[in-house]
């Protein structure tokens, strides 16, 4: 049984500017101490899909359409709040991007710390600051002892994001889901905190969804990858397969317009046109207005999901049906 | 290449701290640029890289003469800016134009892009009015915007398309250089290779220089001719792009090259990664000697006392690094 199941997750927002499907139909599984990323670029559902499953939608404006998020036998879209409440921040943790605004400004880095600990297990505040000063250590912040009792702003980014890390694994999780955490750092910090989100994994065994918009990222990190665009998935391989079989035309369209490090081009390859109007509804494939291959049933047909070998699956119909 | 047409000598920019409410104390000064001497040369597209706080952004304004020079001299055609009356400068301007980071924030929103534009050309009484219009709208096409779009405001396009506004907003008034500072972060992947591939396009088309600031080293890597990079307000390797990121031979370059992740799930799991200790010192008390020895690891003793200038070695290329050549 995987660790979470999610299918058919439909998270819409309810603006005066009309209804936005921001997760539109979205289902996958993940096993336990596996690796997923989900890549996409901005506005193609990414964040959100892991915001529902972590209940921190803002109710109204959003709404959770239809859908289930079982994690380990329980369905956090539709458990009781105490229910949720012992699974969330305990089995299941999540960090953020931006570590400059995660973090309670006014708390010591120790109360805020050893909060999860007070919270979910029963245990003294001496021996849960014992085991905060052990976390701290174990993320790599040097003079723990000391810099347990500075505030926020004492840390650099790097650090923070540290911090962020150490709070999110203190309860021993499950599952982390990590949105996007090192696009707020330089390169040389975020090398620093791949390498530390790795090592971690391995010593607790959990597994992560990783969020990014970087390729890059995901192609060391992650065991699978699926590709989302305008709030569904159109790809999903294991890593390898993904980056060098890429079947849907987006995921093959995104990967040509990153600009190689090895080689120099003369001009890079750009997707035409721009993200679809998640406002509007969007019948059939909703690449079909950029894609290069689209013809007229990829606009209107019945696109979804569909397996091309064990483990990998595109939304692509002229794929499926051999013709590109 | 031509002759430069910028030329930076020894620039300094320093800004000072003060403290107290009343009686502003003088307490440090944070050194943002220290000591930059580089040239660019005309249709050059020189990139600049370095991470967040080692000073990029503050040489890109130092260049447009946005913030004072502390010392140094920046010469643009042999006209020199730093010792130029404000009307000097206000012409020099015509010939130097910049770009900035974020389309959403560099726009005005209360003006269309008719406004926007015209703006510039009316200032510098460039064409009477009556050709406004047309010129306007010949902008609008040159960086792939329709110039029906021209009555609109800010908010009703698109980053990629915003940006594409503020980059004919700055060739306006036909610039000699323009000084872009991280143009495309703002941007997703698909829209960043559009803006990219327009840049190139036009500096080719107009013979303009550009000095693009950009932390992502592959984009400059793209773009660029030559690459600068930046440590704690100085450079500390300068050469060609290919061979300053393809062969790099500071060790900070080197770090910084190796940090970056390759979308190739094969050498990405097998290559050695070089991960740097630490954080990037502040530029307030920078440590003595190479700022970068704290976290080199190849640092010896004499890399604490000594600033290691930047020496020109075989093609072009310059190091700053005390140990250059043994390792």
């Amino acid at each position: 049984m995987p660790l979470l199941s999610v299918s058919d997750l439909r998270t819409y927002f309810y603006t005066r500017n009309g209804v936005y499907r921001a997760v539109d139909g979205v289902s996958f599984d993940l096993e336990r101490g596996e690796t997923l990323g989900i890549v996409g670029e901005s506005g193609s559902g990414k964040s959100v899909t892991c915001y529902s499953i972590m209940g921190l939608i803002p109710q109204p404006p959003g709404r959770i359409e239809s859908g289930t998020a079982v994690f380990d036998g329980v369905d956090l879209l539709h458990c009781t709040p105490a229910q949720a409440r012992s699974i969330r921040g305990k089995r299941v943790a999540m960090i953020f991007q931006d570590p400059m605004t995660s973090l309670n400004p006014y708390l010591r880095i120790s109360d805020q710390l050893i909060e999860p600990l007070l919270i979910h297990e029963k245990i003294s505040k001496a021996d849960a600051l014992r085991r905060g000063l052990a976390m701290l250590e174990a993320v790599g912040i040097n003079d723990a002892a000391r810099r347990i009792n500075l505030y926020p702003h004492e840390f650099s980014g790097g650090m923070r994001q540290r911090v962020m890390i150490a709070m999110a694994l203190i309860t021993k999780p499950e599952l982390l889901i990590a949105d996007e955490p090192t696009t707020a750092l330089d390169v040389t910090v975020q090398a620093q905190i791949l390498e530390l989100i790795k090592k971690m994994q391995q010593e607790i065994g959990m597994a992560v969804i990783f969020i990014t918009h970087d390729l890059g990222v995901v192609s060391g990190l992650c065991d699978r990858v699926q590709v989302m665009y305008a709030g569904r998935i159109v790809e999903t391989a294991d890593t390898r397969t993904l980056f060098h079989q890429p079947k849907h035309p987006y995921t093959r369209a995104l990967q040509r317009s990153i600009p190689a490090l090895q080689a120099k081009g003369s001009e890079l390859y750009t997707i035409r046109g721009l993200p679809p109007d998640l406002s509007k509804p969007l019948p059939g494939c909703a690449f079909a207005a950029r894609c290069e291959f689209a013809v007229d049933r990829c606009r209107t047909g019945n696109v979804g999901l569909a397996p091309a070998a064990p483990g990998h699956a595109h939304a692509c119909l002229r794929v499926q049906a051999g013709e590109i | 290449m031509s002759s430069p047409i910028l030329q930076l000598t020894d620039v300094k920019t320093h800004f000072p701290i003060n403290q107290g409410l009343i009686f502003r104390r003088h307490v440090g000064t944070v050194k943002a640029v220290d000591g930059v001497s580089l040239s660019v040369a005309r249709g050059e597209v020189l990139g600049l890289v370095g991470e967040s706080g080692c000073g990029k952004s503050t040489l890109a304004r130092t260049i447009m003469q946005l913030v004072p020079t502390t010392a140094g001299t920046v010469v643009l055609e042999g006209r020199n800016l730093t010792t130029g009356s404000l009307q000097e400068v206000r012409d020099v301007r015509r010939d130097m134009q910049m770009v900035f980071q974020d389309p959403y924030a560099s726009l005005n929103p209360r003006l269309t892009v008719f406004d926007t534009l015209a703006e510039p050309l009316r200032v510098h009484g460039v064409c009477p009015d009556a050709e406004i219009p047309a010129r306007v709208g010949k902008l609008m096409e040159r960086v792939g915007l329709a110039a029906r779009f021209m009555q609109k405001y800010p908010h009703e396009f698109s980053g990629g398309q915003r940006q594409r506004i503020a980059i004919a907003r700055a060739l306006a008034l036909e610039p000699k250089i323009i000084v872009a500072d991280e143009p495309v972060s703002a941007l997703d992947v698909s829209i960043q290779a559009q803006i990219l591939n327009l840049l190139s396009k036009l500096c080719r088309e107009m013979n303009l220089a550009l000095i693009f600031i950009a932390h992502d080293l592959s984009v400059v890597k793209h773009i660029s001719d030559r690459v600068a990079v930046m440590y704690l307000g100085k450079i500390v390797e300068l050469g060609p792009a290919t061979e300053v990121i393809e062969r790099p031979q500071h060790p900070y370059t080197r770090a910084l090259v190796s940090a970056i992740p390759t979308p190739n799930p094969d050498t990405e799991r097998t290559r050695q990664r070089i991960v740097l200790p630490g954080d990037p010192p502040s530029p307030i008390n920078p440590p003595a000697g190479c700022a970068f020895h704290p976290r080199c690891p190849h640092a010896l003793d004499k890399c604490k006392s000594a600033v290691p200038p930047l020496v020109a070695g075989a093609e072009g290329r310059s190091v700053a690094c005390v140990r250059f050549g043994e390792i």
